[in-house]
């Protein structure tokens, strides 16, 4: 559709047409509520189709029904056309080099006000305009690799994300900062820790949960740790770098491999799940909670390996499953499943043919846990040690998103299911532990006195 | 000094037209729902007590053409830390940003779209929420969000019409706890609460109409009975301008009787803002030719005697002199009253710079004792001063008071301009303080969170049934009813206007008296802290009919009602027996006929006369048990009898 009449369908587009007005017309409307002066605007496609939007001379947006309108007349046009200023950013030979590549979400993009269209600001000059504290630390390049909502990344993206890496430390950047969309941001932080092994500097995902076109929003603190993280820590990982609390205060950098989302709209959504975060970071400093993380190097020995299988999938068990949703995957040739078991890492009976045919059928399949906390432990029930008789390999503490990308990883590489279980069960960083410390479980419940007389003191 | 400026007393009508006055008004009456806006926390729910606190900054966004909001530019400067106070009662994760807003509140808009067809609003059919930006932290998202529901209303005043802008539907903001130094905190309770936003035309002329188109808008929402009312619950924000001046807006007025004062004073301050502009000029200074020189003074002032630098000093503070030329004279010139232009600039250092300990600046054009004068000679000499100069010496924290010397330095310049845009604060003496930069309309975003809303006509047509007749209409019809002039407006406004109507078309009621116990009477039981919530409709119908039959319970009324509203567990009708003397029945009234005759043997012309006059006798104390066409036809009988036996 023409931009003139952008968002409008029949009946509200042939009102328009009608009165030979356009998006960004200038009018007056006559109408049987009354008169209206102000801008027409492009309206959202998801809106019906029997208003039209107006800006007002006070700023505010209405819709105007069109069987209302007994006229419309233009008086002039002023159309938007949003930039966002550039700043040159500032280059210091004393400072580190960090590369920021964009692969979409919203860590880097304002709003145009007019149509409510989300415009990406990522250029090293806009980001400097926006975010100018960014000079104090580095300095910064960026590259757009993608611009797509989080959702939308899949091997594709990662597969090339990883290679442009690769690239970027062959060229000896001092650390890489990757902005992300946060809803699969641990997907792809866990299988950025498999195809890029032992990187010689810090790889730092980060996003924001609250865009930036609003004062409130973490993408500015996000991105002022994240490329603190990637300019001065010793932590040559990869890293989810998001907010610790909700307040203005720190992020926490979590392993690449233990990390979740666990709230779909809180600024500190990210958690490190059975283990304690790699460390905290502010505007001043970083502190590391633990000492066993992969310190930077100068060297660049590192191993760049993206073969990915994608007929893997992730089936979520729940009571009274039948065995056809695994007969469909065999049908349609998947080589993997990851099944995300109930308890210690359990499915019902009636599954226990079907896991069976996906044995015969050199399918491999592992188990880990729906509570995410905790271990496979098969043995414990008869039910477990029963499946187990079944092929189904426990997969300790992965978690099943990692797992997931871990066995498209290992499927890639080869058929054989003797060499995808080693590669499966030797941890290439952290995403099994041989132990989890008691400090790895915390969900505080509100209400408990003491839970509540800590809140009290600490900002959250 | 400032001779031409009346008094607030002295000035008349004309004195303002003279002046081009021209102010409006902003209403921000909060409205009646049981919970909040965008998110299901209860509303007014206020409580002190708070389980957890959370830190925010807020950072500035960019506008449309690239430009930071000069509001918001500001506020950033300012680099507070913005503390909320929670309690888990009365806030949810929305209010804290953590959680996309919920579909609107429906009761909420439908309060609000009643409203505004009450104030004669032209309706938009579909609604669009937008974020109106604040960086002062008063919300934690850092924008309102708000909607508009009407245009182009108006209200008729005295013999014309007082235009309306918008009527806007958006959510309260948190109250300010305090704001010291670098750390702001808010409780936020109110935070969220549903308010509709009145917007007036600036076609006041004088202060008083201010105040009287404020009182108009006060009693017409209140009068639909779903607005809030009580401390907070409605402010009011004026904005004010004079011929050759600027708009400044003066927000959070929190009683209509401070208006007047502070409209005199504000138009006070903008006119003299103005002679101070022409004298810059007549000295040929503008905002891009003012020189200024800055220095640290921390060394010459150690041995300083004067209190406020002493503490300064102590507390290991610099002190910083910036040198205004050709300003000599303009800072101790006087604006509102008992305040000179220095207030201006030590303002905006408060704000801006956070140096919020006073004073905060000293000037050399003080009258006060405060540092010796060759300290000032040798000041004066740091910031190579000349005669024709003033200066001004700033103390803080070395960061703070680099931000104040740049303040000050604009503020200075922007005097040459005149008045600067401004939002400022109401204060209790009816003056008003800075308290930021007026905000440009770059600050008006769409939510992207929230899809636009349908009104449909069914809606409207719907809503119109609640909506009640205007003041203006209402008070020709009562006057005509022979209800007094005190009553006319608070009645027709009053909550009780559409009752009183249906008891006032009962027979051989007055509407007078109606009035009076409707308004006056429970007005007084509820100083007298009765119960006056027992008083509904009903009780009130079951008062009138029976007050109708017995009109002695109108001279009874107030102590039966205050029995009943006080203790009595009875129900209104058998409270209402106790004051009715026990039935008579046509027997009882026969007897009293017999006894009225005995004792009633005057002189009558004629029967006819006789006849009246008896009546008259026994009606008061039979009316309601007997009807009075019976008591007559049983006298006359009676009459008659004895005009024949005496025969």
């Amino acid at each position: 559709m023409s931009d003139d009449y952008k968002g409008y369908r029949d009946p509200a587009l042939g009102v328009l047409k009608d009165y030979s007005v356009k998006v960004w017309s200038d009018v007056e409307m006559d109408t049987s509520r009354g008169g209206f002066k102000g801008i027409i605007l492009p309206r959202s496609e998801t809106a019906d189709a029997r208003h039209i939007v107006l800006k007002l001379r006070n700023g505010y947006n209405v819709g105007i029904a069109v069987d209302t309108i007994a006229g419309i007349k233009e008086t002039g046009r002023r159309e938007a056309h949003y930039k966002i200023p550039e700043k040159e950013f500032p280059y210091d030979p004393q400072k580190p080099n960090v590369r920021l590549l964009g692969t979409g979400g919203t860590i880097a993009s304002r709003l145009d006000y007019r149509t409510g269209a989300v415009i990406p600001a990522f250029s090293p000059g806009e980001l400097y305009g926006s975010v100018p504290e960014l000079a104090d630390i580095c300095n910064l390049t960026t590259k757009k690799l993608y611009g797509v909502f989080s959702e939308n990344m899949g091997p594709e993206q990662w597969i090339c994300t990883a290679e442009e890496i690769g690239r970027e430390i062959e060229k000896g950047t001092d650390g890489i900062v990757i902005g992300h969309g946060t809803d699969t941001m641990h997907h792809t932080s866990a299988i950025l820790s498999f195809m890029i092994q032992n990187s010689p500097v810090p790889i730092v995902m980060v996003g924001s949960q609250r865009s930036s076109d609003r004062p409130s929003s973490d993408a500015a603190l996000n991105l002022i740790h994240a490329v603190k993280t990637a300019a001065e820590s010793d932590i040559a990982e990869v890293m989810v770098c998001m907010f610790g609390p909700t307040s203005d205060q720190y992020a926490l950098l979590h392993r690449g491999t233990r990390v979740r989302k666990m709230h779909s709209s809180y600024r500190s959504t990210f958690r490190t799940i059975g283990d304690i975060p790699l460390a905290m970071v502010d505007r001043d400093s970083i502190k590391p909670l633990r000492q066993d993380y992969k310190k930077r190097r100068n060297d660049k020995d590192f191993t760049i390996d993206t073969r990915f299988e994608e007929k893997v999938s992730i089936v979520y068990y729940y009571p009274n499953m039948r065995p056809d949703i695994i007969e469909s995957l065999i049908d349609n040739g998947y080589r993997g499943i990851v099944i995300a078991g109930t308890g210690l890492g359990h499915v019902n009976k009636p599954l226990y043919p079907v896991l069976d045919k996906c044995r015969q059928n050199n399918i491999a399949v592992y188990m880990t846990v729906q509570t995410l906390w905790g271990y496979v432990q098969m043995y414990v029930y008869e039910t477990g040690r029963e499946i187990m008789g079944l092929g189904v390999i426990p997969a300790y503490n992965m978690l099943p998103e990692v797992a997931y990308v871990k066995l498209g990883w290992a499927l890639g590489k080869t058929d054989d299911l003797e060499e995808v279980k080693k590669i499966m069960l030797n941890p290439i960083n952290g995403e099994i532990t041989e132990r989890e410390p008691y400090n790895g479980y915390l969900i505080y419940q509100g209400g408990v006195p003491e839970v509540e007389t800590f809140l009290r003191t600490i900002k959250r | 000094m400032n001779p031409e400026f009346k008094s607030f007393k002295d000035m008349t009508d004309a004195d303002y037209a003279d002046i081009g006055l021209r102010s409006g008004l902003e209403i921000h009456q909060q409205v009646l729902t049981e919970k909040k806006l965008f998110c299901r926390c209860p509303a007014g729910c206020y409580s002190e007590v708070y389980d957890a606190e959370i830190l925010r900054h807020m950072r500035p966004t960019l506008s449309e053409l690239g430009e930071y909001d000069g509001t918001a530019l500001m506020e950033f400067k300012t680099r507070k830390d913005i503390i909320y106070r929670i309690n888990h009662e009365t806030v949810c994760t929305y209010e804290m940003d953590d959680t996309p807003p919920f579909e609107i509140n429906q009761k909420a808009l439908d309060i609000a779209l009643e409203i505004a067809m009450l104030l004669n609003y032209k309706l938009v059919s579909e609604i669009h929420v937008a974020r109106k930006q604040y960086l002062d932290g008063s919300i934690p998202t850092g924008f309102q969000r708000t909607t508009i529901v009407g245009i182009d209303g108006w209200i008729p005043y005295r013999d014309r019409r007082i235009g309306l802008i918008q009527l806007g539907l958006e959510e309260d903001a948190c109250r300010e706890i305090s704001d010291i130094g670098h750390t702001r905190i808010y409780r936020t309770d109110r935070l969220g609460m549903p308010l509709i936003e009145t917007v007036t035309e600036p076609e006041m002329r004088t202060p008083q109409e201010v105040a009287d188109v404020a009182e108009i808008l006060r009693r017409l929402v209140r009068s639909t009975g779903k607005v809030r009312t009580g401390i907070g619950a409605a402010r009011q924000d004026v904005n004010v301008s004079i011929k050759g001046g600027t708009r400044v807006e003066i927000k959070g007025v929190s009683r209509i009787p401070l208006i007047p004062l502070l409209i005199y004073n504000e138009a006070k301050r903008q006119h003299s803002l103005l002679r101070i502009r022409d004298e810059l000029k007549r000295r040929k200074i503008t905002k891009e030719t003012l020189e200024t020189k800055d220095a640290d003074v921390t060394g010459i002032l150690t041995q300083t005697a004067w209190e406020p630098l002493r503490q300064a000093l102590s507390r290991g503070e610099r002190i910083r002199c910036v040198n205004l030329k050709g300003f000599a004279g303009i800072l101790r010139h006087p604006l509102q009253t008992g305040k000179v232009f220095s207030k201006e600039i030590s303002d905006r250092v408060r704000v801006i710079a956070c140096i919020t300990r006073l004073p905060n600046i000293l000037t050399s054009e003080g009258t006060e004792e405060t540092i010796d004068s060759f300290i000032w000679q040798k000041i004066r000499k740091t910031v190579s001063a000349g005669d024709l100069d003033a200066q001004i010496l700033v103390w803080g924290e070395e960061r703070d008071v680099q931000t104040a010397v740049r303040e000050i330095i604009i503020r200075a310049g922007e005097a040459a301009d005149g008045i600067p845009n401004e939002t400022r604060q109401a204060l209790e003496d009816g003056t008003n303080g800075f308290e930021r930069i007026l905000p440009g309309p770059d600050r008006m975003y769409p939510d992207t969170d929230l899809p636009p809303l349908e009104i449909p006509v069914s809606r409207i047509e719907e809503l119109q049934k609640n909506i009640p007749a205007p003041v203006w209409e209402r008070v020709p019809r009562y006057r005509g009813m022979g209800i007094p002039e005190h009553l006319l407006v608070p009645l027709a406004s009053s909550l009780q206007a559409a009752l009183f109507e249906e008891l006032s078309e009962i027979e051989g009621l007055s509407p007078v008296r109606i009035a009076v116990f409707l308004l006056e009477k429970r007005k007084a039981w509820s100083r007298l802290h009765l119960n006056i919530n027992r008083l509904d409709p009903e009780a009130w119908r079951i008062f009138f009919k029976s007050a109708a039959k017995q009109p002695a319970l109108l001279e009874k009324g107030d102590d039966l009602f205050k029995t009943w509203l006080d203790e009595s567990g009875l129900e209104l009708a058998d409270e209402l027996k106790k004051y009715i003397p026990p039935a008579l029945d046509m027997e009882a009234v026969e007897d009293r006929i017999g006894g009225l005759l005995k004792s009633e043997e005057g002189m009558f012309p004629d029967l006819q006369v006789k006849h009246r006059y008896l009546m008259g006798k026994l009606m008061p104390g039979c009316r309601g048990h007997v009807p009075a066409e019976e008591i007559g036809q049983l006298l006359r009988r009676r009459l008659e009898e004895k005009d024949i036996s005496h025969e």
